[in-house]
């Protein structure tokens, strides 16, 4: 806060002393008369686009290049998953850009803080994985009848002015993909000692006190319901959107669950999970893909568990601030243009994300990098991620294999559900219990 | 003229006080006053005037438990915050003779506050872990076989991190009231033949009742608003208040979370009333 109060203050000092002096020059001087008005031909050049989002996309290093290339500007905030949304919702003033997930988009676009995309403008639309515009990416592939808050569901709104969501494609997009991942169980094998296939292995007495389930209500319900699901303890209608009844009955288990003492602690941010994992005290838990590098970077064994049952997966994206216009606008589109572009999607690509455009990341890798990430062929050489760390040894191979083997099985969503009020409800219940 | 201005200069002077608790305190009490009668569904709040927040709160099992439990910390924490602070307040005021060294030991006890809260609390997770330093040292020399896990993300652990980060606000008072017991009443006990329990339980447990009374008010207040250490040292498993109104903010329940509040505040002023109620104060002030 002190940081950027300094900024403005630096901004409007510097802007005051800009005005003083292009008064004075256009008043001219006797010698020296004041010539024409001048146009600037490059005015994106003094934009500066605010950003909020999650620590897993507001990098650093992703907005120095972007400056670079771009021109203008980026501000970037990384928040908790909650605080970005509340901010997104309640805060329309805050923000240019909503770097957000589509399981939001219920909650975030009836308040009309974000105005849609006109897709014609997206130079690269046309190339993005289909699993966000038509929700099928090959045939027979469960991913095509997921449950949940699929991205393909909230991808579109039915016109520019409008906050529903529309079935099918339309010009207009809530918000333009660029990294998603399917989500799956991690478990250290030195600890476990044995293969983790099913998703019922959470509830397993064998790991009594030694397992996680992270504490986000949207996606910790999902995780919940591909295990009880995996155990036949519970059949769902629809996972991605519980009825009251079912609600409960989850519940239900779930307090038994810990009351009987299953879970070691619970996890809200990605940093948690990577010390419950790597400090031993839990050897089994729903884990989010770069957590489990960062465990690998510290030389700790963990396993992503590709599990029989498939996956859980999640979308992140880029929305615009009903607050943009003009050329602050225009260098928006711009932004998006050059995320997808490919050196995002690669440099997310080396950390284990997808890329909405995974031809235009091709570019921008190695080939041993594009085999090992999205082919699920051996490294040919160490993989190294972005900010220097070694994460695999030559000869290793991605747990759950190519991205078609990976998010061809993804069969549910981070959702946001009709009963979310309960939902979060139900699930205090659980976390008071 | 100099008159007048005689009798407006105390609102004067009073005024930046008054405008500052008005609009920092009272302001923000009474717009979650209001909120908490407000409506809202999964994304947004209406104004209205609902008692549903409220009904919500008083049927539910989970707002009866989570108080429960809450009392619970705050007994616990109370109960060794006074116990550990006690002693200490009793020797600094009564064994150490020279100022200078009382001062001296005074600031040693307020080092762990030189950092902020959240480090002192972390630290204790490698330390108390399943891997952590303390059952390392327990296998090491054969006390136990197995690590304990109730030494972390448990219940214990939340009390001990509080009652770590509150033993001060419970000294300083206490060490305050010590001082100012008059020496020559415990002199004069001991003349009309007081053993030294005596002298204790008739002279210096009562007129160092004050200072219990403003340390417990504090210690009650911290505790009873305490979010994040319950939240990192339970791992998220045992129940606040305030980290129930934590969560509920998080999910954007703002109306439910301004109500849990509204009680809040009137369950914790209950308890500092029923504080003030048993014990006069003023005499320490």
């Amino acid at each position: 806060m002190a940081n950027l109060t300094r900024r403005q203050l630096l901004r409007t000092g510097l802007a005051a002393g800009a005005m003083v002096t292009a008064t004075q020059c256009a008043r001219g001087t006797p010698n020296n008369p004041a010539s024409g008005p001048t146009v600037n031909t490059n005015q994106t050049k003094d934009v500066t686009l605010r950003f909020i989002g999650t620590g897993v996309s507001q990098i650093n290093e992703i907005r120095q290049k972007a400056e670079e290339d771009l021109g203008f500007k980026l501000e970037m905030r990384a928040l908790s998953t909650e605080e970005n949304n509340q901010i997104a919702i309640t805060q329309p003033g805050q923000y240019d850009v909503f770097d957000g997930e589509y399981f939001s988009l219920p909650l975030v676009v009836p308040s009309g803080n974000l105005q849609p995309i006109d897709v014609s403008r997206i130079t690269a639309f046309d190339q993005i994985v289909p699993i966000f515009t038509t929700g099928q990416l090959y045939d027979g592939a469960k991913v095509n009848s997921s449950q949940g808050t699929a991205p393909h569901r909230v991808m579109f709104l039915t016109d520019q002015e409008s906050t529903e969501f529309a079935p099918e494609p339309t010009n207009w997009a809530t918000l333009i993909p660029f990294q998603y991942n399917a989500d799956t169980l991690g478990y250290r094998p030195d600890l476990v000692g044995r293969e983790i296939t099913s998703w019922g292995e959470l509830f397993n007495e064998e790991f009594r006190g030694k397992t996680s389930i992270l504490d986000i209500p949207s996606i910790g319900i999902m995780d919940a319901a591909m295990v009880v699901e995996a155990l036949g303890l519970m059949t769902f209608g629809d996972k991605g959107n519980m009825t009251r009844e079912e609600l409960d009955q989850i519940t239900q288990i779930l307090i038994e669950q810990k009351r009987a003492g299953q879970f070691r602690a619970f996890w809200k941010t990605f940093d948690e999970s990577v010390n419950l994992m790597s400090s031993g005290e839990v050897v089994l838990q729903s884990m989010w893909s770069p957590a489990v590098t960062a465990v690998k970077a510290q030389g700790i064994e963990c396993v992503y568990a590709p599990l029989q049952e498939g996956y859980r997966a999640w979308g992140g994206g880029i929305g615009l601030s009903r607050n943009l216009s003009g050329i602050e606008l225009d260098a928006a589109y711009e932004y998006i243009n050059w995320m997808l572009d490919g050196w995002v999607g690669a440099f997310l690509g080396r950390q284990g994300y997808y890329s909405a455009v995974p031809e235009n990341a091709k570019k921008f890798m190695s080939q041993p990098e594009w085999d090992f990430w999205y082919e699920g062929k051996a490294a040919a050489e160490d993989m190294i991620d972005p900010f220097g760390t070694k994460l695999e040894s030559a000869g290793a191979v991605r747990d759950g294999g190519s991205f078609n083997d990976r998010m061809g099985n993804v069969v549910v969503w981070n959702s946001t559900m009709d009963e979310q009020t309960y939902l979060v409800q139900k699930w205090n219940e659980f976390v008071a219990a | 003229m100099l008159k007048s201005w005689k009798s407006i200069e105390p609102y004067l002077l009073v005024t930046p006080q008054t405008l500052v608790f008005l609009l920092f305190l009272v302001f923000p009490i009474a717009t979650i006053f209001i909120v908490s009668f407000w409506e809202f569904n999964g994304y947004s709040m209406t104004p209205g005037f609902t008692l549903e927040n409220y009904r919500n709160i008083f049927t539910s099992q989970v707002s009866l438990a989570t108080y429960l439990n809450t009392f619970k910390f705050v007994g616990l924490v109370w109960f060794f915050t006074l116990v550990i602070g006690f002693p200490v307040a009793y020797f600094l005021a009564f064994y150490i003779d020279s100022l200078r060294w009382q001062i001296i030991l005074f600031l040693v006890c307020t080092i762990p506050f030189w950092t902020s809260n959240i480090i002192r609390m972390i630290s204790w997770i490698p330390f108390l872990g399943r891997e952590g330093l303390l059952n390392k040292l327990l296998i090491g020399i054969g006390l136990t076989e197995q690590p304990i896990d109730i030494f972390l993300f448990s219940d214990f652990a939340v009390v001990l991190a509080m009652v770590h980060l509150y033993t001060l606000f419970m000294i300083v008072p206490l060490f305050n009231s010590l001082m100012r017991i008059d020496r020559n009443l415990i002199a004069a006990a001991e003349d009309a033949g007081a053993s030294g329990f005596q002298v204790f339980k008739e002279v210096i447990l009562p007129l160092s009742l004050p200072g219990i009374a403003i340390g417990s008010i504090f210690v009650v207040t911290l505790t009873m608003g305490e979010f994040v250490t319950v939240r990192l040292m339970s791992g998220g498993q045992a129940a606040s208040v305030g980290y129930l109104i934590r969560n509920q903010i998080g999910s954007l329940q703002y109306p439910l979370a301004a109500a849990n509040a509204v009680i809040l505040l009137i369950v914790t002023l209950a308890i500092i009333f029923a504080i003030l109620r048993t014990i006069d104060i003023r005499k320490e002030l």
